[in-house]
């Protein structure tokens, strides 16, 4: 099957203006489909028994330029993403990752002990451990019969 | 049977109950080369495959979970899943020489752009 020119053709036809038109809803339509950048780094938060775990997704951002930050209940995380440089005479095709300063910050429901925490990167995903002191743990009683 | 047919426009699906994400990708052409830097967070290096068919340079990717042992999630923004992108080359590149460089969750994928044949002369024997 021959493939349909569009903007070729000598005489006017209805179908092929509606066709460009189509076309062009699309592209409109495409460009208003990319959404807009999310929170920068996405983040879970985990709980276990020693106090919470922290997961962020955080790509092509090198360990030590992270700067991970607990004082009292609140944690913050801070960076920044290099765009990719676009040389003189080179062409940008896509540039669809977010770039830029961030910082987020999280209040948590517990102090944290800011000597215990372990922070680990690994393939772009972070991890860190928010221990609760030792102090400030939730106790046991034991119930005796008098 | 109209109703049957789907004319390859259904996607495959996956056989495993996971999301598949798109991503997000910057595309750069240099003089010599085309510069892919893909964001896939997560992902497993050895579950990386990156292959050319013909023009249609296809990534995948596994993510390995990140459920910290004993825990339970209190809040989630993102979630586990495997990663997929495929692209239409449009320019002849040099298949052999595809570079793949995956570091802190960034996959880097450099094509350099084939060579033009250099014109072959053709010596004319005069009989």
């Amino acid at each position: 099957m021959l493939a349909y020119q569009g903007n070729a053709g000598r005489w006017f036809d209805p179908l092929r203006q509606m066709r460009l038109m189509q076309q062009d809803m699309n592209r409109l339509m495409d460009s208003l489909r990319a959404p807009a950048p999310p929170e920068f780094p996405l983040i879970n938060i985990w709980t276990g028994p020693d106090g919470a775990v922290i997961t962020a997704e955080i790509p092509g951002v090198s360990p030590d330029d992270l700067e991970i930050t607990v004082h009292q209940n609140t944690v913050t995380l801070r960076g920044q993403r290099v765009a990719e440089p676009v040389g003189e005479g080179d062409i940008l095709h896509r540039r669809e990752r977010v770039a830029g300063a961030f910082a987020r910050s999280l209040v948590l429901p517990f102090r944290v002990d800011g000597d215990k925490a372990a922070a680990m990167f690994r393939n772009g995903l972070l991890r860190l451990d928010l221990p609760r002191p030792e102090a400030d743990r939730p106790r046991k009683i034991t119930v005796s019969r008098s | 049977m109209a109703d049957q047919e789907t004319n390859g426009s259904v996607a495959a699906e996956t056989t495993r109950d996971v999301p598949v994400f798109v991503p997000p990708t910057d595309i750069i052409e240099t003089e010599s080369s085309l510069l892919m830097v893909l964001d896939v967070p997560g992902a497993d290096p050895d579950s990386l495959d990156v292959t050319l068919d013909k023009r249609v340079l296809r990534i995948a990717a596994r993510s390995a979970s990140s459920h910290p042992e004993g825990c339970t999630l209190q809040h989630a923004e993102y979630r586990d899943g495997n990663y997929e992108r495929s692209f239409v080359i449009s320019e002849p590149v040099d298949a052999a020489k595809i570079e793949a460089v995956f570091k802190d969750g960034v996959l880097r994928l450099t094509l350099p752009k084939a060579t033009p044949a250099p014109a072959a002369k053709i010596p004319v024997k005069a009989a």
